[in-house]
C-alpha cells in the first residue's frame, strides 16, 4: 500500500490508503489545521464522498444512516468537537452497535498554546474510555497503517464505534517533515 | 398549485392531527421507501400508523432524525427516504438543514410536524409557538422546495411531488396537541436490525 517505507509516507496519505482498502466512502467533517491535508487529498481524490458538517453530531447520525444503508464513513474532528460527542455516542452509535469511526485530531498537548484546548483535552480519553469505546492514539508514521487499519476492522466485525487519535508527536513533529 | 394562491404560512396553515399526517404519508408509501423518526410523540405515532421494515425509530440523540435520514439517501440513492421530526428537535439541529440542502439529494424528504411545543414532557411551548418560521429557516439554509401545507389535501400533493423526486423536500405541517396513537418499543439493536434488513443491507 505504502510504496515509500512507512517512515517517510506523510500520516494523511497511509490515512487515504487505508480507508480506500477499507471501503470507507464517506467523510463528514469539522476542519482543523491538523487535519487540512487529509481533508485536500480526501477532496481531490474521487473514492470519497465528502461532506462538511455544520456540527460533528451530524457526522455520527450520518453515519448511523449510510451504515444502515449499506456504506461506511468516518468522521474527522479536532478534539474540542468531540467533546460535543458524548450524546450521540450513548445514546445512538452505542446504543444501535454503530461503528462509527471517529478521527480526532489531538489538540490542547504538547505546545498548544491555547488555553481552552489544553482543559478540553483533559476530558477526550477520559469520555472515550467512559463510554468503553475503543481508542488508539497515533504517534509515529510507521504505525498509522496498522493502528487504523486493524482499529477500523475491528469496528466493523465488533459492530462498535472506535475512536484514532493523532497525536502531536504525529502531526506536528519536526522529525517526520 | 401555489403559485396562483398567496403562499401558506405558518400562521395560515391548519393545524391538523399528526397521527392522521403519519397515516396519510405512511398510506401513499407503494416502493419500500424508508422512513426515519425522531424521538418523541413523532416515533409514536410513526409506531402506531403500522409498522413497515423500513421504518427506523430513532430514540435517543435529539435533532439528529434528518442527519440519519441523509445517511440513508447517500447510501441507498434510488430509494426515497422521508423524516418525520418534531419541531422541539428540529430547532436543535439548524445547521442540518444547511448540510442537506448541500448535499441536495433528490430522494430526500423532510416532514416537519410542527406543534410548538415539547409534547412529551408536558407541553412547554418551543421557539415556533413564538416567531421562529422552520420552513423559512429550511428555505434560507438553501432547501429549496420548503413549504408549508395549507391542509391535508396540500399535505399529500406535496408528498406526491415529494415521491416523484427532485428533492430535498422539507414539508411543514401545523399540529396539534391530540396524544400520540401508540407507544413505540424501546430496543435499539432491534429496531436497527430490521431497518437494515428493511434496507436489503442484512437478510
Amino acid at each position: 500500500m505504502a510504496t515509500e517505507s512507512p517512515a517517510k509516507t506523510p500520516w494523511y496519505d497511509t490515512v487515504v490508503a487505508v480507508l480506500k482498502a477499507n471501503q470507507v466512502e464517506i467523510v463528514a467533517y469539522v476542519p482543523d489545521k491538523v487535519l487540512a491535508p487529509l481533508i485536500a487529498r480526501l477532496h481531490a481524490d474521487p473514492y470519497f464522498t465528502m461532506i462538511p458538517v455544520a456540527r460533528e453530531e451530524e457526522g455520527l447520525g450520518i453515519a448511523t444512516g449510510a451504515w444502515m444503508g449499506g456504506k461506511r464513513t468516518i468522521i474527522l474532528m479536532q478534539t474540542s468537537g468531540f467533546a460535543t460527542l458524548p450524546n450521540v455516542l450513548a445514546s445512538l452509535v452505542i446504543a444501535c452497535q454503530i461503528p462509527a469511526i471517529l478521527m480526532i485530531s489531538e489538540r490542547g498537548t504538547m505546545g498548544d498554546h491555547q488555553l481552552a484546548q489544553a482543559i478540553v483535552c483533559r476530558t477526550l480519553v477520559p469520555t472515550l474510555q467512559t463510554l468503553g469505546v475503543e481508542h488508539h492514539r497515533i504517534t509515529r508514521p510507521d504505525e498509522t497503517e496498522f493502528i487504523c487499519d486493524r482499529t477500523i476492522q475491528q469496528a466493523y466485525k465488533t459492530q462498535a464505534p472506535a475512536a484514532l487519535i493523532l497525536s502531536p508527536l504525529l502531526t506536528n513533529n519536526p522529525a517526520w517533515k | 398549485m401555489a403559485s396562483q394562491e398567496s403562499p401558506v404560512t405558518r400562521d395560515t396553515a391548519k393545524v391538523m392531527n399528526r397521527a392522521d399526517i403519519t397515516r396519510r404519508l405512511v398510506a401513499r408509501l407503494k416502493d419500500e421507501e424508508a422512513v426515519v423518526g425522531g424521538i418523541g410523540h413523532t416515533n409514536f405515532d410513526l409506531w402506531a400508523s403500522g409498522q413497515r421494515p423500513q421504518n427506523f425509530y430513532m430514540l435517543g440523540s435529539m435533532g439528529l432524525a434528518p442527519s440519519i435520514a441523509l445517511g440513508v439517501a447517500i447510501a441507498q440513492p434510488k430509494r426515497r427516504v422521508f423524516c418525520l421530526e418534531g419541531d422541539g428537535s428540529m430547532i436543535m439541529h439548524l445547521g442540518s438543514l444547511g448540510t442537506i440542502a448541500m448535499v441536495a439529494p433528490r430522494n430526500l424528504a423532510i416532514v416537519l410536524l410542527d406543534n410548538g411545543i415539547y409534547q412529551i414532557t408536558g407541553g412547554q411551548k418551543t421557539h415556533t409557538s413564538h416567531r421562529t418560521d422552520l420552513v423559512g429557516i429550511a428555505a434560507a439554509s438553501g432547501i429549496e422546495r420548503a413549504e408549508w401545507a395549507r391542509d391535508e389535501a396540500h399535505f399529500e400533493a406535496w408528498v406526491d411531488r415529494a415521491l416523484a423526486g427532485d428533492g430535498p423536500w422539507l414539508i411543514g405541517v401545523r399540529t396539534d396537541n391530540a396524544p400520540p396513537a401508540g407507544v413505540t418499543d424501546r430496543d435499539p439493536v432491534r429496531i436497527r436490525e430490521r431497518f437494515m434488513v428493511g434496507l436489503g443491507v442484512r437478510k
